[in-house]
């Protein structure tokens, strides 16, 4: 490996992948920093092992459109390669942005690229790259042999933590030439954030379309509750019926969740809500149709219908 | 107005076994069909030519939809049913010379595709395929063809009197943290979301009509496309195992009265010692 070349919008994201590219090229690995916001990060990226920071906060990139962005990447791959050597390996943040951001960039470079990779780990002399794979019913273990290889690496894979003996890095003011997009952002509508954290919870109590209404979420609320838990649900209910907050969706497209106990009801149980649920220590279905794939995903099931069994189930665990 | 669908045939993730010695995914035999959010764009497309064919809504342009497949020999049924929700005419990409494609290698061959099609004003997609989600094939379309791009679009609306000469579109892209709404002239390459709307069932009216409709073939040849830019041997990505999880459930399943089955779950957690921290 010649030299490592990391960006992400986002800078937890950016400080995972310095972390993991400064145990691989110590010597040779650079940050790009795009846009007015991302100049503050230099710092932490020199303490997580960024030998480089290539800033540019050229007004073209103000709205991160990924057409801007990428040509901007591609050009500071150019000039990664007359400062440390040949960058044959580009590391980008796995989020939306990042992943539509990897395509175009990969394109501009001739390059293989693997998105939503959730692991990533250097053998026999290269780099191996995991991703979910046939709808997440297989683990695909992959590489790219092109000269340059573009990775977009899902949030929180690698745990960030700084290099030890990380000295002061170089800044360079990097000479891009951009146009501005002809993609033009008229209205940004910010989500209501979310304060379910699914992510950690302990106990996870998941619904889907199953539940009849809204109102009947209290119910599955009042399960939660006994359990210390909390709610997520399927891809349905939070982005069809917007009752509960994209945050809290479970899936391959949502969060993934390693509870102590994970309860799903109402829902059928397809491979891209499973998916999220791997890490469960135990997994328990409720569903009124005994041939539901949940079944299978489960260590525990009762056949029955959820607004006789969730009320059943809040009551005995309430009283133990 | 060209609206050109890019769709994919894939097989069906649900029907897919695994083998129980080795965890290799059963593959052979697995019916095929339309990912989802193809679905969705070609949905759109038709939506965006009813609207458009309607003098009450628009000026009236004429709409032309032509949905662009990449699949197996089955594509000839599988591509009735695009058919029959509204596209105008196929186009089939059968050859098994693109087996194995990676995402470069398939947007090659859709870019020589579209372009043979004159460019196209509109081109849709999903935002990822439904079983490998890669992702990469809008943005590296969009690339190759040197077109803006607008992925994850939830919401979409050709805009009336635009200044472009092809006409201007304002859509609603879903991010993690925000919805962001922007505008752009056509041509445009735009990627869709399950959101979008909630894709028709052809009737059986439509889909009779649908045989009749032009459906067209195109091999290497057709494409000027050399064999060896397309297909496993271009691919980039070696894959060097691709396995089902090791995933043990117990399955236990309780049937009965709702108080027994209740007090059979509780027993069975309280042995895991689930039920406190």
């Amino acid at each position: 490996m010649s030299s490592i070349l990391v960006y992400s919008e986002r800078e937890s994201v950016a400080l995972e992948l310095l972390t993991f590219a400064a145990t691989l090229a110590p010597q040779a690995v650079g940050v790009a920093l795009l846009g007015q916001e991302a100049a503050a990060w230099a710092k932490d990226c020199f303490a997580h092992g960024a030998g480089r920071a290539y800033a540019n906060a050229d007004p073209a990139l103000a709205d991160l459109q990924a057409d801007v962005l990428a040509e901007a990447l591609a050009q500071i791959v150019q000039l990664a390669d007359a400062c440390v050597g040949y960058s044959d390996v580009i590391l980008l943040g796995s989020t939306l942005r990042g992943r539509e951001v990897a395509g175009r960039l990969a394109q501009k470079l001739n390059a293989g690229c693997i998105t939503d990779a959730n692991g990533l780990l250097w053998e026999n002399g290269q780099l191996v790259a995991t991703r979910y794979a046939l709808g997440g019913n297989t683990i695909s273990t992959e590489v790219i042999r092109s000269a340059r290889k573009v990775i977009a690496v899902m949030p929180q894979t690698i745990q960030a933590a700084p290099t030890a003996g990380a000295s002061r890095g170089e800044m360079i003011e990097a000479q891009l030439s951009l146009l501005p997009s002809p993609v033009k952002t008229v209205e940004r509508r910010a989500k209501q954030a979310g304060s379910v954290n699914v992510e950690s919870a302990e106990v996870l109590v998941c619904v889907g379309r199953g539940v009849n209404e809204q109102a009947d979420l209290v119910m599955i609320q009042a399960l939660a509750d006994a359990l210390g838990g909390v709610i997520g649900c399927t891809r349905p209910v939070s982005h069809d019926k917007h009752w509960l907050p994209e945050s809290q969706m479970i899936g391959m497209s949502g969060k993934l969740s390693s509870p102590r106990l994970y309860i799903g009801l109402g829902l059928s149980g397809q491979i891209q809500h499973t998916v999220g649920i791997r890490g469960a220590k135990v997994a328990v279905a409720v569903n009124s149709d005994k041939n539901a794939p949940i079944f299978k995903a489960a260590d525990y099931g009762i056949v029955g219908d959820l607004y006789q069994v969730a009320p059943e189930l809040t009551k005995k665990f309430t009283a133990r | 107005m060209h609206i050109i669908v890019c769709m994919k045939q894939i097989i069906d993730l649900e029907k897919i076994r695994i083998k129980a010695d080795t965890r290799e995914p059963v593959l052979e035999g697995v019916p095929v069909r339309f990912g989802d959010f193809e679905k969705n764009a070609l949905e759109e497309a038709v939506r965006i030519k009813e609207k458009q064919s309607d003098p009450s809504t628009s000026s009236g342009q004429v709409v032309k939809i032509t949905a662009v497949a990449i699949g197996s020999l089955k594509l000839k049924d599988t591509i009735k049913e695009a058919l029959a929700i509204g596209a105008d005419e196929a186009i089939l990409l059968t050859d098994p010379a693109f087996n194995g494609s990676d995402p470069m290698g398939t947007a090659r061959a859709l870019a020589k595709i579209i372009q043979k099609l004159g460019g196209g004003d509109l081109i849709l997609l999903g935002e990822g395929s439904t079983d490998n989600h890669t992702g990469q094939v809008p943005s590296r379309l969009a690339e190759l063809m040197g077109l803006p791009q607008v992925t994850y679009v939830r919401e979409l609306a050709v805009l009336e009197g635009g200044v472009v000469p092809n006409g201007r579109i304002r859509a609603v892209r879903d991010l993690e943290d925000a919805q962001e709404v922007v505008e752009v002239g056509l041509p445009a390459v735009v990627s869709v979301t399950g959101e979008l709307n909630t894709p028709r069932l052809p009737p059986l009216t439509a889909i009779l009509k649908a045989a009749r409709k032009p459906t067209k073939t195109w091999g290497l040849n057709d494409l000027g496309v050399a064999a060896s830019e397309v297909g496993a041997n271009a691919s980039t990505i070696q894959v060097l195992s691709n396995l089902a999880p090791v995933q043990q459930r117990k399955q236990v399943v309780f049937e009965g009265e709702v108080g027994e089955t209740v007090n059979e779950l509780l027993k069975a957690l309280e042995r895991e010692g689930v039920l406190s921290a």
